[in-house]
């Protein structure tokens, strides 16, 4: 008995429990099921990683999925310490978020649904992050973009979060249609879409090109591109992010999961798996740097200004997710997935936080109506300051660590544009400071600016909420010390683990710019958390006249600089305006219906011509019966 | 002994008479009158021809005819006669249902 | 031969007709005397055909379970059945799908019961007939013989323009069929006096007349697929007949275009068939996309699904007209996935048509809240039928964009795109209809029965089953295919080879 099979298969059974007897017999105690599910998959996720540690890796097939003559993929797994470290980001945050839900989601009419839908998604998720071929990681990516689907669109009957969801999914399918095309040239370049081999057998096509629609390519800095195609969706990266801030639609735990933890970051495992394929295209590999990196300024500009708790989150999400990819992209994938690893605890529990908030306002989002929750809501409080120190990189934390790492990384990496994306990675963390504080300040602190029926109603959330975010809280500050690099004399144990899958990036530089590195970041975080400080503690008018000072820059970045709109005008509107003008008015109804129908038309004029011979008075067909005869007659004689 | 061709011709003025009343005519009785002529007319040519050629067809054959042609006519005179009660008239012109 | 010692496939084809025949005994007014007995037929039927599946050899590209008796001997034409691989899939489909076509007409079919159910189970035999038929004398009749019933079908049991839309489908598929009988018969003469399909598949034929024979077939199979520019009778058919119509119609009777074009233009003209491999690449690619995106424009609920059908079957015979395996096996797999997963949409939209008649999507909205497991079941062929892995259309699509790719990367790549268009109009089909505030229209109405729930739970359980574990299906395929592979690609290669010789000599 293979027990790792447990961690997909429980949740899946827990999702066909909950789906199939949930409406009618389980209803209020749904939770159970699930819970017990992925607890079941926690566990025996820490006993694999018990596994790996002492060296045991598993790669086994669990039946052929798809066979068709030289083209096979199978449903299998590999559990190495790529996959491990993963699986426990995955299975940690969805127990904690689920034991949150049954705090926040209590009373939900889709109680039930809420909570089958977590577990159809934790099975995903972890099909994606164990598979061992393409095939089955596609499986489990367009998985999981359908469990975000069905989140987001929770409320179905609201027709922002359905919009949302349609958007999410159709948005990540432009991605996806990239992935596969990856997919399909990998199998046609290796004839197989197992890891391993592809793998191992990458390096022989490193000098290899390729025609694609006509053009002579490096094969796989187009294998790798059309992969990160995938990433850039899921992950929400420029220029497929905009379904990740809609899709804050959805409940909060399921934003603290899907749209922080994990499912957005499969985009950046993907990166860290196919390591082996991005390493060989400097070409690629500056793509994904470059994505990243002006992903993480966009984003953090953005966040700059929104008024809406859940949005501003949803933003630094899109931002840290660039970090990472700008960790795989100068080649540090080690400090990418490091990121992603801390950053699954951070902002988790900043959407819990705010998740938190929400119910203790009433659903209210806004925060410039909150103000002084300080005092009503210690424990989500002091939560959110300690998720919120991590995110701004404040020594010690553990965002302090893999923030320092990808930053030092890119540095000193061989990377051509690492120095570049260096400056823009130190930038961001200033902003990251400032508008994570500008949260924190805007809500916590001061007075109290909502209406009086909702400070009536303010208070601590109840003991399943508040627990889950306490053992975040652990998370965010204590994940980082796993990876304590040596200069501060850590082991840098995190990198060392992952280092037989990710392998190494060498650092050229002295220990002196390591401390350079570290001291300008950390200057960033102190100095965007002061600015912030300033801004909406001490001097509450900067803003706003700064806000009338450069209104057109304010106004873009309200805006989000117009990309929905953009995309509305430019994808959207054309493709309706095509089908109904062009296609059903024109090619359907004008040229096809017209030779379809006109053929008969035709005929029937023909006909209505030749009827006209046929009058009904039987003496004149007679008569004409007679000329006829006497023509024949007349021919006959005189021929 | 009177020549064939003087039968033929009498045959042929009856079975233009026939023809001409046919295509002029428009009292549906007068019309079948003249197809009862018409018949006629070949029946004198069939007469004619079997005694010319002593074969003794041609006159069973004017015997069928004839009676095929009573026949005909009772019926013929029938659907007159029910055309008559339902149109009020026997004037084919006013009979063009079957007209496309 | 026949394994089974039993004329299997005859007693499969003319068993419905026998239903048909002992329901024009029965009192008209005995209304559920004549339900219950075309559901026992349909499902005897059914249960016959099992034994196909368990029993077939999956190690031959041979006709099996085989019958031949002598016909009309002086024109050297016979009564033979026989299945394979690419056939067997659908003689399945089309006996599970009449069980479910008189199901879901249960209550919905109210005037002229009677001849509704000898149509239906007329229908059955003669589908059946056309994917077991060895002989083109007895094939062009059961795929004459299918038009009768479904023209009856619409024109009498449909919607409001029914005739316009009866006439139309009529004519449309009778004009492409005449073409191909035109073209059996030159067949007939070029063979020697043969119609037996086995050895008229392995004569070669000179290129010109293969390509003429092959557009003069192109125009049956085209219209029936169909293909693109020859798609128009479609939403009209689909939109006017009544559900068991419109499922019939998307389950099987489109299949047999594509059908065609495997059993019958690929082998009898494998040179002519690779020469306009570009033609046919480039129609389903505009099939796909058309189909796609007109689709978004649509207000009607069963026009949509029907352009939709365009755009799978565009995927189709991309599959088939890519010419290797992955190709034609998607190919095959999808047209099973199609009439299962648009059967099934049929099915729901009929289900709901029933409690509002209206098709007007505008109509519709909050459906979710009032019929959740209707929802559901209905969100199941939303997905399959955009493709999601586990579901059978995820299978059927990968693999005809991986074989289009290799046939030729334009037609993979731009049969992708139609993958993200699919996504877009279905989920915002299901969103305008589903989601969102509750219309009038649709408040209070009562969940899918029971009936309706076991009318679409086969659909449900096959759209896993391929889905999950798709080599179930894809293993029947793979020798005849294989088989059928070998003749096309290497069908003329002994010819082209010596043209190639004399090129040099003359060089």
């Amino acid at each position: 008995m293979n027990n790792y099979l447990l961690i997909p298969f429980l949740p899946l059974a827990a999702f066909l429990i909950n789906i199939l007897f949930g409406r009618k017999y389980l209803k209020e105690n749904s939770h159970w099921v699930s819970i017990l599910a992925v607890a079941g998959s926690w566990i025996v996720t820490v006993i694999t990683l018990l596994d790996v540690l002492s060296g045991k890796i598993i790669n086994e097939d669990l039946y052929s999925w798809i066979v068709s003559g030289e083209f096979k993929a199978s449903v299998g797994f590999l559990i190495d310490q790529l996959t491990v470290v993963m699986l426990i980001v995955v299975t940690t945050c969805s127990a904690l978020i689920h034991i949150y839900s049954i705090g926040y989601m209590r009373g939900d009419k889709g109680y039930y649904r809420f909570f089958a839908y977590l577990s159809l998604f934790t099975f995903c998720m972890l099909m994606l992050v164990m598979a061992n071929n393409f095939l089955q990681l596609y499986f489990g990516w367009e998985g999981v973009g359908l469990c975000s689907y069905f989140l987001i669109g929770y409320y179905f009957d609201k027709k922002s979060a359905s919009d949302a969801g349609k958007k999410a999914f159709i948005v990540n399918r432009f991605g996806d249609f990239g992935f596969g095309l990856g997919i399909i040239m990998i199998f046609l370049t290796f004839g197989t879409a197992y890891y391993a081999p592809v793998f191992s057998q990458a390096k022989n096509f490193a000098a290899q090109t390729v025609n694609f629609l006509g053009y002579d390519v490096h094969l796989m800095t187009l294998i790798a591109l059309l992969l990160f195609c995938g990433s850039i969706g899921k992950s929400a990266q420029m220029p497929l992010h905009v379904w990740l801030p809609d899709a804050m639609e959805g409940p909060t735990p399921v934003s603290a999961l899907i749209h922080a933890a994990t499912m957005v970051t499969a985009g950046v495992f993907l990166v860290a798996r196919c390591s082996p394929i991005f390493s060989l295209s400097e070409t690629a590999l500056t793509v994904v740097a470059l994505t990243g990196a002006i992903t993480a300024l966009f984003a953090a500009t953005i966040a700059l200004v929104q008024k809406d708790i859940k949005r501003i989150i949803a933003y630094s999400t899109i931002s840290q997710l660039g970090y990472m990819f700008l960790a795989a992209g100068v080649g540090a994938y080690g400090a990418g997935v490091f990121h992603l690893y801390t950053h699954s605890f951070f902002k988790a529990l900043l959407f819990l936080c705010a998740g938190s908030v929400m119910h203790a306002m009433s659903g209210e989002l806004d925060i410039q109506k909150m103000g002084g929750l300080k005092k009503y809501m210690p424990i989500t409080y002091w939560t959110m300051l300690f998720a919120s120190l991590s995110i701004a990189g404040m020594p010690g934390f553990a965002g302090f660590f893999s923030k320092d790492e990808i930053l030092w990384l890119a540095y000193s990496g061989q990377s051509p544009v690492g120095k570049f994306v260096w400056v823009i990675g130190a930038l961001v963390a200033f902003l990251t400071a400032f508008y994570s504080f500008r949260l924190i300040f805007l809500t916590f602190h001061g007075k109290f600016r909502g209406t009086h029926e909702q400070e009536h109603h303010l208070h601590e959330s109840p003991k399943t909420m508040t627990v889950p975010l306490i053992l975040l809280c652990i998370g965010a500050v204590a994940s980082g010390w796993v990876g304590i690099p040596h200069l501060l004399g850590g082991g840098a144990h995190f990198m060392e683990f992952l280092k037989p899958v990710l392998g190494h990036s060498e650092a050229n530089a002295t220990h002196t710019e390591e401390w350079m590195v570290m001291a300008i970041s950390t200057i960033a975080g102190f100095s965007g958390i002061g600015l912030a400080a300033l801004f909406y503690l001490v001097k509450t008018d900067i803003p706003v006249r700064l806000a009338q000072k450069f209104n057109t820059v304010y106004k873009t970045l309200w805006n989000k600089y117009y990309v929905d709109e953009l995309y509305s005008f430019i994808i959207v509107r054309p493709a309706i305006w095509t089908a109904k003008n062009i296609l059903i008015g024109i090619t359907d109804a004008r040229i096809i219906e017209a030779v379809v129908n006109g053929v008969p038309k035709g005929l029937g004029e023909f006909s209505r011509i030749l009827r006209k011979v046929q009058t009904g008075l039987v003496q004149r067909y007679a008569a004409i019966m007679a000329l006829g005869l006497l023509i024949i007659v007349a021919y006959m004689l005189w021929r | 002994m009177v020549p064939l061709n003087w039968y033929l011709i009498l045959s042929a003025a009856v079975f233009m008479i026939g023809v001409f009343g046919f295509l002029t005519r428009r009292n549906i009785i007068i019309i079948f009158m003249s197809v009862e002529l018409m018949l006629n007319a070949v029946n004198i040519s069939l007469v004619a021809f079997s005694h010319y050629l002593q074969d003794m067809r041609g006159q069973i054959l004017v015997i069928f005819i004839i009676t095929v042609a009573a026949a005909e006519a009772a019926i013929g005179f029938a659907i007159i006669i029910a055309l008559f009660r339902n149109k009020d008239t026997v004037h084919v012109d006013e009979m063009d249902e079957m007209k496309g | 031969m026949n394994d089974l010692n039993f004329p299997i496939l005859s007693a499969l084809i003319f068993l419905p007709v026998a239903g048909a025949a002992l329901l024009l005994l029965i009192s008209r007014s005995n209304e559920s005397l004549i339900k219950w007995i075309s559901l026992i037929v349909s499902t005897a039927a059914f249960i016959i055909s099992i034994p196909l599946f368990t029993e077939f050899n999956k190690s031959t590209h041979l006709m099996q379970f085989t019958e031949k008796h002598s016909w009309i001997p002086s024109l050297n034409i016979n009564y033979s059945l026989g299945i394979d691989g690419i056939s067997i899939l659908f003689v399945l489909l089309s006996t599970l799908i009449t069980i479910l076509c008189v199901l879901i007409s249960w209550n919905s079919i109210k005037a002229k019961v009677k001849e509704f159910y000898i149509s239906i189970l007329i229908m059955e035999g003669a589908m059946l007939g056309v994917f077991c038929a060895l002989d083109f004398m007895l094939f062009y009749l059961f795929w004459e013989a299918m038009l009768i019933p479904m023209y009856l079908l619409i024109g009498v049991w449909g919607g409001s323009n029914r005739i316009y839309a009866a006439v139309k489908f009529f004519l449309y598929t009778l004009a492409g069929s005449v073409l191909m009988l035109v073209g059996i018969i030159v067949l007939y003469y070029q063979s020697g006096r043969t119609l037996d399909i086995l050895e008229l598949t392995a004569k070669t034929y000179p290129y010109p007349l293969q390509l003429w024979l092959f557009w003069a077939f192109f125009a049956a199979f085209a219209v029936k697929v169909p293909m693109f520019p020859l798609h128009t009778w479609l939403p009209d058919a689909h939109t006017e007949a009544p559900t068991a119509g419109s499922v019939i119609l998307a389950a099987v009777l489109i299949k047999m275009g594509a059908y065609g074009f495997i059993r019958f233009s690929l082998p009898l003209f494998p040179e002519a068939s690779r020469a306009m491999t570009p033609v046919m690449l480039a129609l389903s690619v505009i099939a796909i996309i058309y189909g796609a995106v007109i689709c978004l424009a649509q207000t009607d609920l069963k026009r949509l699904i029907a352009y939709s059908s365009v755009s799978h079957m565009g995927f189709v015979t991309l599959g088939i007209f890519a010419l290797n395996l992955q190709g034609m096996e998607g190919g095959i797999l999808q047209m099973i996935n199609h009439g299962i997963v648009t059967g099934a949409l049929f099915l729901s939209v009929g289900m709901i048509y029933d409690r509002t008649h209206t098709r007007q999507i505008s109509d519709y909205g909050g459906v979710a809240s009032v019929m959740p497991v209707y929802a559901a079941m209905f969100m199941v062929f939303t997905l399959a039928s955009i493709g999601l892995p586990a579901t059978n259309g995820f299978i059927g699509e990968f693999l005809i964009i991986l074989g289009g790719f290799r046939a030729n990367q334009w037609a993979g790549v731009l049969a992708a795109t139609g993958v993200i268009i699919g996504a877009g109009y279905m989920l915002w089909l299901y969103q305008r209809v589903f989601f969102m505030e509750t219309k009038p229209k649709v408040a209070g109405l009562a969940d899918i029965n029971l009936r309706e729930i076991i009318t679409l739970l086969p659909m449900i359980i096959l759209i896993f089953w391929i889905g999950v574990y798709p080599n179930v299906f894809l293993g029947f395929m793979h020798e005849s295919v294989k088989h059928l592979l070998e003749r096309v690609n290497s069908g003329g290669a002994h010819e082209a080879s010596i043209a190639k010789n004399i090129l040099e000599i003359i060089k």
